[in-house]
């Protein structure tokens, strides 16, 4: 029987993407299974990165390009892999491709969205505002081209898309499918989620509405995001002219997440970064246990500490109470001593970084630690992780690494031809 | 291309033809030259291409323009095979219709110039003819510790041939050198033993690695597919060739001689994170000073990092390393203590439960603080003074080991320099140079690794603290010289297991260039393009632009200062052809005259009281930024015509004489940020564009032209809501200096 020759990548966020494409282009087949509709995975959702404070789109756009090009690469989106079944050289993964009910023939000229009544909560921007339950994920979206999201839409009893549209692109009864893919390898790139905020309970997020996540406010600064880029509070839409970041929200801490996420730390002093520019007269308060500014990062965390208005405090974030029109939060101040009362417009919970593994149906087939994250050693042969599946990461070293899976991808399959 | 015929088809929804007179776009196109010209209500479907293929196989059409919607969209439905035909498309969709109110004059005109714009383009344009040539795909990797040796293995392990040379008499680099190395998997918690040794057995019996110990690199020269290389084993020279490279040399301790104020050189028992690693290799921890029982070690972390006097990064590892070395202390004597002091514990990741594990041992004692001084004591023991920003007090402490946490400087350092000081882009002294224009300053780079027969110097250019990488966050193996990656801690701090990872990520990406480059195909960020700038070399002036301009380090020189090209170098973005005043480099496909003739082919109405714009515009984040306004149907103002470049470093200052001479009242550059943190995909070509403009300001006073008229914007691809006030701005300000007093002529 021929060996596959083909790798199969789970997950097209910024790790899928780069070892589809970077396979591809040493010359060999790569496909795509994303959960969303679109690929990108998080970075789409990020306003800049640490710490050149660049757009991630720009990066993407070039990647997406590079799959536009490469007739080696396949991708589907809104499809999970269900099931894995065979080995090293000859995987069969079942992937559930859900039904978009938008055809090819989507133009994205957005009459539809004018026509459909129904509102939905945005989950690109984390519930912060709504789309139409006919949507563009988002502006940069590739593939570029809407989608329905059946568990809102009214159906052919309201029509009134499908009326819309002169192009035939809509297919209410579009049904989801099952698709087979056979490949000789798999690298996983799943990601990862947001800790669920609301289980640190002494921090108040869900109860109080000016505490935030640290996702949420990449969406709050984004020109695309729900304010149009304008930092404001969600309770009431005052401008946010002082702000507390707590680190470590769930991070380093053995009821939660007990591993560092790793990137929180650049995160916040980024995000810092994004108030101090759009409210000049802002005050920044950021709550740590260390500062981790690793490498070169660290001439990023001199740039911020050279802020006046910027105060980098060392201690740990005990509670986070409503108090008036105001957020109080109250820590330790190790160096200074004594205890921190400081009132804030808004608070940004610097949530950490769950892996997407956790609870995955993948679980059959990859291993995964303590953590969630995938082993490196002793892993199903021919199933390889690459970017935060495998540890939590910024962006570079997910690159980094997914490069590194690709070769992994490869040698399975050359180590089944030979 | 032998003869070619040019179809034009211009689609009417998306709601184009509901604000556009099609019948004068169609003219438009005619007047320029179109041979077939078609209109569909739907061309990205198939029945719509099913037009544009039946005109290919019964008209001959081989130059095709769909005057639609963006390049960026329905690229599939509009694939043509480009060895073939032609493609451009003219966006009436995002760049017309969605941006400017319906069926006015502005509009129309717009969308006509769009048309000629388009049509002019594929004329002057030719299919690309790819170089295919035999080409060699063996790998030299440089430097033989864990980086060079894990990608040594990776890429033999994936069908590839390598060389791997070492400097040392023996293979193992630091690796070799360690006593024990932080924990690489759960709990994340034990000292592992270092399996450095089996690396290096599984390097030595692999027939696909031919390994050269005691080996430093002469020269290389070349390109990919075909490097040559002089190497110095043990004192002879030997030749070998190969397709690629992958540095991996490493890192160099910082000389801790410069840390005096830290007691070392001064006192014996102050010795570095290194020595300590020695140290602990021989067995029980002694005093060096006096051969006695080690009972107190005392780490300065960050010893001469994260200070700008020294070292101002932080090395990443020092944390772990430290954290490592306090269970030496214990495992050698489970009554003594360990202290450590630091800044910040920088333990990312599952490091975290390494850090858990030292803070729950009893022996170790963790403090943020500030180291003060240090001075020996009379029995031989060294006291410590540091400010315990836990207790909030200057305290001594007592230590008969003081560990300097010392950071990792790259080994392309070249002695005697100091990293917080070097010159920028290429390390390297600066010297004054006699030449026919005066006096001028230049970086003379050092050679210290590679000895690159290059034009541009014989080492990787670095962004900072000589590091050597040029698109940090998105695509970090992309380095600018084509073919030659690096990886590992040559190129950041990084550990072993982060570095191994890398290791594999650049065999990967040496594999790729070789396989892109058989195909006489380019690699990131145009991956794919088969075009090659050409030379015609017999009017070149030896100017040098060319070959000092190219971000990639492509164009060699002959004595006389002719460019040498090297096609498999290249990357496509076109600087050296913005860069050259004879005009004498140009693409099948991209050309001097292609946009010159462009310029020339727009409608300009004299009478107007309004200016009329050209925008030179970068297509990889300019292009999708006014996609994006037209999509989210931001007006902007109609006297913008937009001309698209693979990077503005390919504007040339031509262009500028072109458009002002035929009346067009002022020239905008939209291109990427550039400075510290440049988004140019291409690194350097927004700046040169820059750069450029700057001369040709100069110019335009000398005629008495306002050089205002022409300015370059930088722009993000996701700041598209900027676009109406800077396009506006730009407008306004053009309309108070009033027309192009060569308008009319």
């Amino acid at each position: 029987m021929a060996e596959n020759k083909d790798i199969l990548v789970i997950g097209g966020g910024i790790s899928g993407l780069t070892t589809a494409i970077e396979a591809a282009e040493a010359g060999y087949n790569a496909t795509i299974v994303e959960r969303n509709p679109y690929l990108g995975g998080r970075v789409a959702q990020l306003f800049k990165y640490f710490p050149k404070l660049c757009p991630p789109y720009c990066g993407l756009e070039i990647n997406f390009k590079r799959i536009k090009t490469n007739p080696r690469i396949t991708f589907y989106t809104g499809a999970e892999v269900e099931n894995i079944g065979g080995n090293e050289g000859d995987f069969t993964a079942s992937v559930k491709v859900n039904a978009r009910k938008v055809n090819e023939k989507c133009t994205a000229c957005n009459a539809c969205v004018e026509a459909c009544p129904v509102e939905r909560p945005n989950d690109f921007n984390f519930g912060m505002d709504t789309t139409k339950a006919i949507y563009l994920p988002h502006d940069l979206a590739f593939p570029m081209r809407y989608v329905i999201d059946s568990s809102v839409c009214k159906g052919s009893e309201c029509n009134k898309c499908k009326e819309a549209c002169k192009y035939d692109a809509i297919d209410l009864d579009m049904q989801d499918k099952a698709v087979e893919i056979n490949v000789g390898s798999i690298v996983t790139a799943t990601g990862w989620n947001p800790y669920d905020a609301t289980k640190m309970d002494n921090l108040g997020f869900g109860k109080i509405k000016d505490v935030v996540t640290n996702m949420m406010m990449e969406r709050l600064s984004a020109p695309n995001g729900p304010t149009k880029g304008a930092i404001k509070r969600p309770s009431d839409g005052k401008d946010v002219q002082s702000i507390a970041f707590v680190q470590c929200a769930g991070s380093r801490d053995e009821n939660h997440l007990p591993y560092c996420s790793a990137i929180c730390c650049m995160a916040s002093l980024k995000q810092a970064t994004y108030i101090r520019e759009k409210n000049p007269e802002s005050d920044v308060y950021i709550f740590y246990i260390d500062l981790r500014a690793p490498g070169k990062y660290e001439d990023f965390l001199n740039k911020i500490d050279a802020d006046e208005k910027v105060k980098l405090i060392k201690g740990k974030v005990a509670k986070i109470e409503q108090d008036g029109d105001g957020v109080v939060v109250t820590a330790e101040d190790v160096i200074g001593g004594g205890k921190i009362n400081q009132k804030v417009d808004m608070v940004v919970l610097a949530a950490g970084m769950e892996s997407a593994l956790k609870g995955s149906n993948l679980l059959s087939t990859i291993k995964t630690e303590e953590s969630d994250f995938a082993v490196s050693e002793g892993q199903t042969e021919g199933i390889y992780a690459a970017g935060v599946a495998s540890r939590p990461n910024d962006v570079t070293t997910s690159v980094q690494g997914a490069t590194g899976a690709a070769l992994k991808g490869i040698q399975s399959l050359v180590r089944r031809s030979e | 291309m032998s003869e070619s015929k040019l179809g034009l088809y211009i689609c009417t929804d998306c709601g184009i033809g509901d604000s556009l007179n099609v019948e004068d776009l169609q003219n438009a196109g005619k007047a320029k030259g179109a041979a077939v010209i078609k209109t569909n209500p739907f061309l990205c479907s198939q029945e719509g291409v099913q037009v544009i293929k039946d005109d290919i196989n019964n008209e001959g059409v081989n130059k095709i323009v769909i005057a639609a919607c963006s390049q960026r969209v329905n690229t599939d439905a509009f694939e043509f095979d480009p060895l073939k035909y032609v493609v451009e498309r003219v966006n009436l969709r995002e760049h017309v219709v969605w941006c400017q109110p319906p069926n006015t004059d502005e509009t129309q005109a717009m969308g006509e110039d769009y048309i000629r714009l388009g049509v002019v383009r594929a004329m002057k344009s030719e299919c690309p003819v790819p170089k295919i040539t035999d080409i060699n795909r063996d790998i030299l990797v440089v430097g033989g510790g864990v980086t060079g040796l894990t990608a040594a293995l990776e890429a033999a392990k994936a069908g590839s041939k390598v060389i791997l040379t070492e400097k040392q008499a023996e293979l193992g680099g630091w690796a070799r050198k360690m006593h024990k190395v932080t924990p690489t998997k759960p709990p994340f918690t034990e000292l592992e033993k270092p399996v450095i040794g089996n690396k290096i057995d599984e390097v030595n019996a692999n027939d696909n690695i031919k390994v050269y110990t005691g080996t430093t690199i002469k020269s290389i020269a070349g390109e990919p597919g075909m490097y040559k290389a002089t190497l110095d084993v043990n004192g002879s020279e030997e030749t070998v060739e190969m397709g690629a490279v992958i540095l991996a040399t490493g890192w160099q301790p910082y000389d801790a001689a410069k840390l005096d104020n830290y007691g070392y050189g001064k006192i014996k028992n102050v010795i570095t994170n290194v020595e300590m690693e020695e140290l602990a290799a021989k067995g029980k921890l002694v005093r060096p000073s006096d051969g006695k029982d080690a009972k107190s070690v005392v780490f300065i972390q960050c010893a001469g990092q994260r200070d700008d006097k020294h070292v101002p990064y932080c090395s990443s590892v020092c944390c772990n390393v430290s954290l490592k070395q306090a269970m030496y202390v214990r495992e050698s004597n489970p009554d003594a203590g360990a202290y450590i002091i630091y800044k910040d514990m920088r333990t990312p990741g599952l490091y975290e439960n390494f850090y858990k594990a030292a803070q729950d041992d009893e022996g170790i004692f963790l403090a943020k603080g500030e180291f003060l001084g240090v001075e020996e004591a009379g029995d031989g023991s060294v006291l410590v003074e540091v400010d315990n920003q836990l207790l909030g007090k200057k305290v001594k402490i007592q230590a008969d080991i003081v560990v300097l946490a010392t950071g990792m400087v790259t080994s392309l350092m070249p002695e005697g320099f100091d990293v917080n000081n070097l010159t920028p882009e290429y390390v390297g002294n600066i010297v004054r140079k006699e030449t026919q224009d005066g006096v001028i300053e230049e970086i003379e780079a050092v050679p210290t690794t590679l000895n690159l027969a290059y034009r541009q110097g014989p080492e990787m250019p670095h962004l900072n603290y000589g590091f050597p990488d040029s698109h940090f966050i998105c695509f970090p193996y992309e380095t600018r010289r084509t073919g030659i990656y690096a990886a590992g801690a040559v190129r950041h701090p990084m550990d072993s297991v982060q570095s191994a990872a890398d290791a594999a990520g650049a065999a990967l990406k040496a594999i790729q260039c070789l396989e892109l480059t058989a195909q006489g195909k380019a690699v990131h960020p145009r991956s794919g393009d088969q075009t090659f700038p050409e030379f015609r070399l017999e009017s070149c002036t030896q100017c040098r632009r060319c070959t000092v301009e190219c971000p990639f380090g492509v164009l060699d020189e002959d004595e006389k200062g002719t460019p040498k090209e090297h096609p498999y170098r290249c990357r496509r973005c076109g600087t050296c052809m913005g860069a050259c005043p004879q005009r004498i480099i140009n693409f099948k496909n991209y050309s001097i005259d292609m946009i010159s003739s462009m310029m020339k082919s727009v409608e300009i109405d004299d009478e107007s009281e309004e200016p009329f714009i050209i925008g030179l515009i970068c297509e990889n984040d300019a292009y999708p930024a006014l996609d994006m306004a037209g999509q989210n149907r931001i007006q902007y103002s109609p006297n913008f015509r937009f001309i698209t470049l693979r990077c503005l470093g390919g504007t040339n200052l031509v262009w500028v004489a072109d458009a002002l001479s035929k009346g067009v009242d002022g020239i905008l550059l939209i291109g990427c940020k550039y400075g510290d943190d440049y988004q140019c995909h291409f690194v350097k070509g927004s700046q040169m564009a820059n750069e450029r403009l700057g001369k040709v300001q100069e110019t335009l006073d000398r005629l008495m032209l306002e050089s205002d008229r022409i300015q370059q914007v930088q722009l993000g691809i996701n700041e598209w809501d900027k676009l109406p006030e800077i396009l506006n701005e730009f407008s306004d300000e053009l309309k108070d200096l009033g027309p192009n007093p060569y308008k009319g002529f």
